[in-house]
């Protein structure tokens, strides 16, 4: 019982780096760089639906304030890709890496001076009670986690696979002029994956803010996730929440059975052997090119 | 505007290209020996900051503006430097040799380290020496026998040659031994720029390809790059925990590196300059900061601010200056050579499309 119960928390923990996890990953296969600055993106996705709903704040009806927040957070993210991302379009990457760092930074700044800085939390109506099964205790919250994770990786995989714009992103990751030539408008859909990358950071931002108290650091959970997108194969949807749930997963057994600070660790120095042995991850799907 | 005259192909590679411009850097190299007659203990303890943090930019410098690879770990070490630095010293190490034993080790692991992470470029090496960053904070409370954990260490008292050196009491004796060691690095690493090994470095970092074509090794290359940039980094680091007095695992938290990183960048990536000007500037932007913040009459710190300014000015570099303030100050000083005959596009940026080496 012990065992299940460190489990299913691990996983409901897991979903939400695999949620992250996801952001970056969505960014990295439409536009191949990586928005370090993710986890502030669900960090402020959390704060804001926290200053829409919480009492003490607007104090909006949650239901109506959701599709709210996803329109924010969408438009906010179209905007940042217009005004900032544009600027180094077709630039090597290591100017993005630095790019959003700073602008994770400067998220960060915005929210500890709007909400403040101590742990608030969130008055999301998935946040009550619990479920008893034989000896096992289920948080509604956790359950709910994991259905709106695996769900939306669902659809987002298949978004990828089936519809004509995803295979636009697809394509205009991997040779931007040839998929000029074929057509695409890839500054506009750069654009659309960083909106729809905002909205699924809002996603995220809500459920992790379900779970517990936030305060602006929580965004540092970021580097979990992106231990999480390595191991599941940075590229893959479904490869990100299974590094995610990987992830998560190993973090309470760590605590539970290893000598204590070992858990920490047990993260990054599971992404360092992926990283020496498997450098595309364990579900990849990339193959270098020959020249 | 000067035109060089080139008589020999040893001009191509000299130290400094005509006598203006070697009076020019000794004049400066003067006035920072001089510097400590001139200003207070005060400002001298911030000058010899600047010089640290140079140092550890040098090193950053090395590999992600020479080579081309980004690192997000080098707080890592930094660490490695300084614990290393203060262990040999404590084991009764003499200081010199324990500070130039900790730029090697720290090197030497940098190398090997850097072996595995050759097979990974761009975003990957990123990652991964970020998540080594985290890890050697995590490691240091880890290994508290030894590093003293939470808790910290002392760093114990500098002596060279039965003189001690010291922050607080002979502040300009420690303002010249660092000063030294900067003057040390820069020339050894103008010096690595004008060898085979500086040239394949620049070559690894323009094509990966066309530098194979050319017949160099890549791997080792990067190795060696690594190796030498974790060596000044290294001696950065030990300079730094020395400095500060007491250091413990947050001193050197990934933050560090972060902030490393954007020094380099708003100082102007690939030149030495760059690295002396980020340093300036991650000196300076605190008491900027806080004398304005006083001007508003604002008393208290708000938090996150620096960070928030820092970010802002390197997205605004990014955006309209990615070649930094060394980049700005070319700019003007072309200006004024060709003076009234500079043009706008002469410093234009290709346009740029992305190709990636991935099929699906």
């Amino acid at each position: 019982m012990d065992v299940l119960q460190l489990l299913i928390s691990g996983l409901a923990n897991g979903c939400v780096y695999g949620l992250v996890a996801l952001g970056f990953v969505l960014i990295y296969k439409a536009t191949e760089a990586v928005n370090f600055a993710q986890g502030d993106f669900m960090m402020l996705g959390a704060f804001m639906t926290l200053g829409l709903v919480n009492p003490e704040y607007a104090g909006i009806p949650f239901w109506l304030a959701l599709p709210l927040v996803f329109i924010i957070m969408g438009v906010l993210g179209y905007l940042l890709d217009l005004v900032v991302l544009r600027a180094v379009f077709g630039q090597s990457q290591t100017s993005v890496i630095i790019l959003t760092i700073a602008l994770g930074f400067v998220i960060r700044f915005a929210v500890g001076a709007i909400w403040g800085h101590e742990p608030q939390s969130l008055r999301s109506p998935l946040a009550f009670g619990d479920i008893r099964l034989g000896g096992v205790v289920l948080g509604v919250v956790d359950l709910a986690v994991i259905l709106v994770t695996v769900i939306l990786t669902l659809l987002l995989w298949q978004f990828f696979q089936r519809t004509k714009i995803g295979l636009a992103m697809q394509a205009a990751s991997q040779n931007q002029m040839a998929a000029y030539y074929m057509g695409i408008p890839v500054k506009r859909v750069q654009g659309l994956v960083w909106a729809l990358a905002g909205i699924v950071a809002a996603v995220a931002g809500i459920l992790y803010a379900s779970k517990g108290a936030i305060d602006p650091n929580a965004g540092f959970i970021g580097i979990k996730a992106f231990a999480a997108a390595v191991i599941g194969g940075f590229g893959s949807l479904p490869g990100a929440l299974m590094g995610g749930l990987i992830v998560g997963v190993i973090e309470p057994f760590a605590a539970r059975y290893f000598p204590p600070g070992w858990s920490q660790i047990a993260p990054y120095a599971l992404l360092i052997l992926v990283l020496v042995f498997r450098p595309h991850g364990l579900f990849a799907q990339v193959r270098a090119k020959k020249v | 505007m000067r035109f060089p005259f080139k008589t020999s192909y040893d001009h191509d590679i000299r130290l400094f290209p005509d006598w203006w411009n070697f009076s020019l850097y000794a004049a400066l190299l003067a006035l920072a020996v001089v510097l400590p007659f001139m200003i207070d203990d005060y400002f001298l303890g911030e000058a010899t900051s600047v010089l640290i943090w140079a140092v550890a930019g040098l090193g950053l410098m090395l590999l992600t503006g020479q080579t081309g690879q980004v690192s997000l770990g080098h707080s890592a070490f930094m660490a490695l430097g300084c614990y290393s630095c203060v262990l040999l010293m404590e084991a009764g190490v003499p200081f010199v040799l324990a500070f130039l034993a900790s730029g090697v080790i720290t090197g030497i692991i940098g190398a090997v380290i850097a072996v595995p992470a050759l097979r990974l470029h761009g975003v990957y090496l990123a990652i991964a020496t970020l998540a080594l960053a985290i890890l050697a904070d995590d490691i240091i409370v880890l290994t508290a026998e030894w590093t003293g954990g939470v808790n910290g260490k002392y760093a114990p008292p500098i002596s060279i040659l039965g003189v001690t050196v010291d922050r607080w009491s002979t502040p300009d004796l420690y303002y010249w031994m660092v000063l030294l060691v900067v003057v040390g690095v820069t020339l050894a690493y103008r010096n690595l720029l004008r060898a085979p090994l500086g040239r394949a470095f620049a070559a690894v970092r323009d094509s990966e390809i066309s530098a194979q074509a050319m017949g160099i090794d890549i791997a080792r290359t990067k190795t060696m790059a690594f190796g030498l940039s974790c060596a000044i980094t290294g001696l950065g680091g030990a300079l730094m925990g020395l400095f500060s007095g007491a250091f413990n695992n947050e001193t050197f938290s990934f933050l560090l590196s972060i902030q490393l990183v954007m020094m380099i960048v708003v100082g102007g990536l690939g030149s030495i300059h760059g690295a002396f000007l980020g340093a300036l500037v991650v000196s300076f932007l605190p008491q900027v900061l806080s004398i304005t913040a006083g001007a508003l009459g604002r008393g208290v710190a708000i938090p996150g601010l620096e960070a928030a300014v820092f970010g802002v000015m390197l997205i605004g570099f990014i955006l309209f200056e990615p070649m930094g303030l060394y980049g700005r100050w070319l700019k003007i000083r072309t200006f004024l050579e060709l003076f009234p005959f500079a043009r706008k596009d002469m410093f234009r940026r290709q346009k740029a499309y992305l190709k990636t080496e991935r099929l699906r």
